[in-house]
């Protein structure tokens, strides 16, 4: 009787078995945490913002979901870009370009993810959230993944809005519609990815040249690149002022916006008044700060809602009171 | 005379028990978080249904 043997190494390179031996870790990182704790926290302000209370086993089962989507488009990510984390310094550590994980292993982990994640979330709330979840997973694992990454500097700019929906996905699952609250949360975060981004590309820009990848400083160079940063943050900034405008920020988040946004602007108009060695500092500083101000944004708002702090209604009263006159005059 | 096949090395074996784990407690997590959604979801209607 013959025997069916798996050879490990049956036309492949020394470097890419065609199965891995990773461990839970290796599988861990496939769904790329970091970024799933942002889509985490922004999906749970959304769900304390929302107008309806949640049962606490929905809200996880609708959390966890989310969570498991994000990191399904992740491992689907890392899957079809493996050739150019083979070239990048900031990624060549990651579990297929290291021979952890073996593709196969990748794609069908995050398949299953996907597919599990978007079915739970179904179940658990409604049908609104798992397709837009469901169309989320496929706009950053194909849309820009396969497509937007490697054909257009633009490409981060519309695969943001991957990251913006968790909130939305989140208030679908709460409240079965989306009104403009989400979209404004949507908004705020698809705003802010460009400058995020930029700011990192910047300082890696030789890493993405040598992978390839159109970052905007790689094709249109950083001089274009500090004064796109500093227009998308003059969207952004008062773009985060929306939510008092619309009656769902207070005083707190009044402040927070304010404060932040300041130093916001002042990075991102320094970046584009710097020259030479002074670049690459600022860069640094604005992309860590930029992840201070997403966070002081949606944690004031949580802090708001869960605390019952005041200021909201009054906040949105006034402001269309301000713009009633307006329309009078 | 038969062939080794694929040996693993002592490691391989730990990775591949943490793996196989991981996936029966993901597993037990997935049926205990769907019991207690259609628990919560028909209340009371778990039991006052019609046979």
């Amino acid at each position: 009787m013959t025997e069916a043997r798996i050879d490990l190494n049956a036309s492949a390179e020394p470097s890419m078995v065609t199965v891995g031996h990773g461990g839970v870790r290796d599988f861990v990182s496939l769904l790329k945490p970091r970024v799933m704790s942002l889509v985490v926290f922004t999906a749970v302000v959304a769900l304390a913002v929302a107008p309806v209370s949640v049962h606490p086993i929905i809200a996880f089962a609708a959390i966890l979901s989310i969570a498991t989507g994000a990191g399904a488009a992740g491992a689907l990510n890392m899957w079809y870009d493996a050739d150019i984390d083979r070239v990048m310094s900031r990624t060549r550590e990651r579990p297929i370009p290291s021979g952890a994980v073996a593709p196969s292993e990748a794609l069908a982990f995050g398949m299953v993810l996907a597919v599990f994640s978007v079915l739970v979330l179904g179940l658990a709330t409604n049908w609104l959230a798992a397709a837009l979840l469901a169309f989320t997973i496929f706009f950053y694992g194909v849309v820009y993944t396969m497509w937007l990454k490697r054909a257009t500097p633009q490409n981060i700019v519309i695969g943001g809005a991957a990251g913006a929906f968790p909130p939305v996905i989140a208030w679908a699952a709460a409240t079965g519609t989306v009104s403009i609250e989400p979209i404004v949360l949507f908004l705020i975060i698809f705003f802010w990815t460009p400058p995020h981004f930029w700011a990192l590309a910047l300082v890696r820009s030789g890493d993405y040249a040598r992978a390839g990848v159109p970052m905007l400083p790689v094709v249109s160079g950083a001089e274009e690149t500090r004064r796109q940063i500093l227009l998308y943050s003059l969207v952004l900034v008062p773009l985060g002022l929306a939510p008092v405008v619309l009656g769902f920020g207070g005083w707190l988040y009044l402040a927070v916006s304010l404060g932040l946004g300041a130093i916001f602007l002042v990075l991102a108009w320094k970046l584009r008044s710097g020259h030479g060695d002074a670049i690459g500092p600022v860069a640094r500083r604005l992309f860590g700060f930029s992840i201070v101000y997403l966070f002081g944004l949606f944690a004031a708002l949580l802090a708001e809602h869960v605390l019952g702090l005041p200021g909201q209604e009054t906040l949105g009263n006034a402001f269309a009171g301000l713009v009633q006159s307006g329309l009078a005059a | 005379m038969e062939e080794p096949g694929i040996v693993l090395t002592p490691e391989q074996k730990r990775r591949r028990r943490m793996r196989s784990i991981a996936i029966a407690l993901s597993l037990a997590g997935l049926v205990l978080l769907l019991y207690l959604v259609t628990i919560v979801r028909m209340g009371p209607d778990v039991i006052e249904r019609p046979l």
